[in-house]
């Protein structure tokens, strides 16, 4: 009864109280550089963000020596300069910039023309994209979050959907693709369902892993405590299984990425995943370039959003309590 | 032999909880038969008994507490608390876990095995089972806070548990045991990862928060110095099958409440020959009684 009065309340408090969780771990981690030491052995200890930052700055180096010295025609392979022209070019930055200085009355000029790629911005392609793969997303978490924890608690749910979602998980989605089409059409309806299969496996199953991680003994002291089965379910398991949910969050929309030029490749007027298609068909390898470059740029900086996530909202996870 | 716990009081030696007959099998799988983890175990637990099962691994000690606790529906006799059957847990029970690291083993999938709840830091631990039963913010926090006094835990009630040393995981889960006020406290193997310096602390700790809380205990061990240190009642288990062979009342426990000084108890002459005594039981050197 008490528990439920001022949810809102309950859960700023909590917000706080991670925040506070989180702040410590950052502040403590900060002076204890002598841990690396102590864990001698440990797997994966230390840093290794600026040995990213190497890793990247050396793929870019040897492209730009790679094209600069034409090793490789630039048909194969676009220097960086021409891929951000083409990026100028059909993202209309400089139009756009012309008309916010007009705007701020700066100057006075006619904006030059700016049609894109394939009828559509850079801008426009991107965002078109950007709301199937999310739309797509947020019902699977939908459904597949809920799907997964029935699952990893009762045996009717996993008898009745672990079939399904076993046999068609492993699937190639450009194996079903025809069929999501005959079914549901060439419109938005049919990109979007190829999308929900990618991302609602992982969701369904990490849920279901999440559910099956919380200790019994955890479960035990709560009924010991006065827990009714509701309780338990609401304070206990759905708690203890917020790490792998998210975990399951992260990968499906990886998926959801990955799903996406098979999802556009039939009758879609704006998307990434349609602009990389049509420039292969022109042999424009530069906005192939740009249309992967854009795609991967989004789903990394998503995973670092979902990283930070974790680190802020279950920073038990992987700790003994 | 009555329990020493306060003489005169008659309420001392009330039964509150009673197993008679108490037989536990679990079906075999595939390859290996049934295994019969309790036999036969009468058990009566009077007020305020402190009541210390000790035995090798795998004689059912875990088995007897789930039992008690109500985890376990046992397969043949019956369970009483205070009169009335055993039916599932509830808070009259409050159980303290074994604290085993790393990942356990029973389940396909890889997990730690722990019992506090690491998204609440150690006052909402505390706490927690009070919140579920619906007891006002201001009135559960208070008893919270009494019982991490308690446990000399009252300047980390902001902390994460999952930022606290073993000892101080198990001195939260005391406390979240007691915040209930159970009648019983079941502690499964309490200090069992613990270094042999918090041990001998906790084992103070425990003994004091007993005597102070006036709880019926049943604790397990396979610590022999433990379990004579602590115990009011010593109950020596053997395996296969899981049952109680030998009963002792013991005293060491109200010197030490009585002048402290805990090491001096543990190096006398009368505690090291009932060491031996226990050790070659359960080596096997003598037959058992049962
Ligand atoms: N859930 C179970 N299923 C099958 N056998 C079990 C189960 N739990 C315990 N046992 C068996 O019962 C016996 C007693 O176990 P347990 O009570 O855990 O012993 P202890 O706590 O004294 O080490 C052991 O042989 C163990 O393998
Ligand atoms: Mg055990």
């Amino acid at each position: 009864m008490n528990t439920r009065q001022k949810p809102a309340t309950n859960f700023l408090r909590n917000l706080q109280i991670w925040w506070f969780a989180f702040l410590g771990k950052r502040i403590r981690s900060g002076d204890k550089k002598a841990a690396v030491i102590d864990s001698y052995g440990a797997p994966g200890r230390g840093k290794s963000g600026l040995i990213s930052v190497i890793t990247v700055s050396i793929i870019l180096l040897l492209w730009w020596l790679s094209t600069q010295q034409e090793w490789v025609p630039p048909l194969f392979l676009p220097s960086p300069y021409i891929v951000w022209q083409k990026f100028l070019l059909i993202s209309c930055a400089p139009t756009y910039w012309q008309e916010f200085q007009n705007f701020l009355g700066l100057t006075s000029s006619t904006p030059t023309e700016c049609i894109g790629f394939n009828d559509a911005t850079l801008w426009q392609h991107t965002i078109a994209s950007l709301k199937r793969v999310f739309t797509a997303f947020v019902i699977a978490v939908i459904f597949g979050v809920p799907i997964g924890i029935s699952m990893g608690m009762s045996r009717i749910p996993r008898g009745v959907f672990d079939p399904p979602i076993e046999f068609y998980r492993p699937i190639p989605p450009l194996a079903y693709l025809p069929l999501t089409i005959i079914w549901f059409g060439i419109g938005d309806l049919a990109k979007v369902i190829l999308i929900f299969l990618a991302c609602f496996a992982p969701l369904a199953l990490n849920a279901r892993a999440g559910v099956r991680s919380v200790s019994i003994e955890q479960i035990h002291a709560a009924y010991s405590m006065g827990a009714s089965p509701t309780q338990v379910i609401w304070h206990v398991v759905l708690k203890g299984a917020l790490p792998e949910i998210l975990t399951g969050m992260r990968v499906a929309i990886a998926f959801g990425w990955t799903t996406l030029v098979a999802a556009e490749m039939v009758a879609a007027k704006a998307g990434i995943g349609v602009m990389v298609l049509n420039a292969a068909r022109y042999l424009a390898t530069d906005i192939v370039f740009l249309g992967i470059i854009v795609i991967g740029l989004i789903a990394y900086s998503f995973d670092l959003v979902m990283r930070w996530v974790e680190r802020t909202f279950v920073p038990w996870k992987g700790k003994a309590a | 032999m009555m329990s020493r716990t306060t003489k005169g009081d008659k309420k001392a030696s009330q039964v509150v909880l009673n197993l008679e007959k108490v037989g536990v099998v679990f079906p075999g799988n595939l390859g290996s038969g049934d295994v019969t983890a309790l036999k036969n175990v009468n058990l009566a637990m009077r007020d305020r008994e402190f009541i210390v099962a000790l035995g090798a691994s795998g004689c059912g000690k875990t088995t007897l507490l789930n039992v008690m606790a109500g985890f376990i529906k046992p397969t043949a006799g019956r369970i009483r608390i205070k009169g009335k059957e055993v039916d599932g847990p509830s808070k009259d029970r409050g159980v303290v876990f074994e604290d085993v690291w790393g990942p356990g083993k029973d389940r396909g999938v890889v997990f730690q095995k722990h019992a506090l709840l690491p998204w609440l830091n150690v006052l909402q631990n505390t706490a927690f089972g009070l919140k579920l039963q619906g007891v006002g913010e201001r009135e559960r926090l208070k008893i919270s806070r009494d019982n991490l006094d308690l446990v000399g835990l009252k300047d980390f009630e902001q902390h994460p548990v999952f930022q606290l040393s073993g000892g101080m995981q198990q001195r939260v889960g005391l406390a979240r045991a007691l915040t209930s006020n159970p009648d019983i406290l079941l502690m499964d193997e309490p200090l069992g990862a613990l270094d042999a310096f918090t041990r001998e602390t906790m084992q103070e700790l425990i003994l004091n928060v007993w005597h102070k809380t006036h709880k019926a205990v049943f604790f397990i061990t396979h610590s022999v110095e433990e379990a004579l240190f602590m115990a009011t009642r010593l109950i020596v288990m053997s395996p296969r099958p899981g049952r109680i062979t030998h009963e002792y009342e013991l005293t060491f426990w109200k010197d030490f409440l009585d002048r402290g000084d805990a090491r001096k108890i543990k190096s006398r002459a009368d505690f090291i020959k009932m060491r031996e005594t226990v050790l070659s039981i359960i080596h096997g050197e003598e037959e058992p009684e049962l």
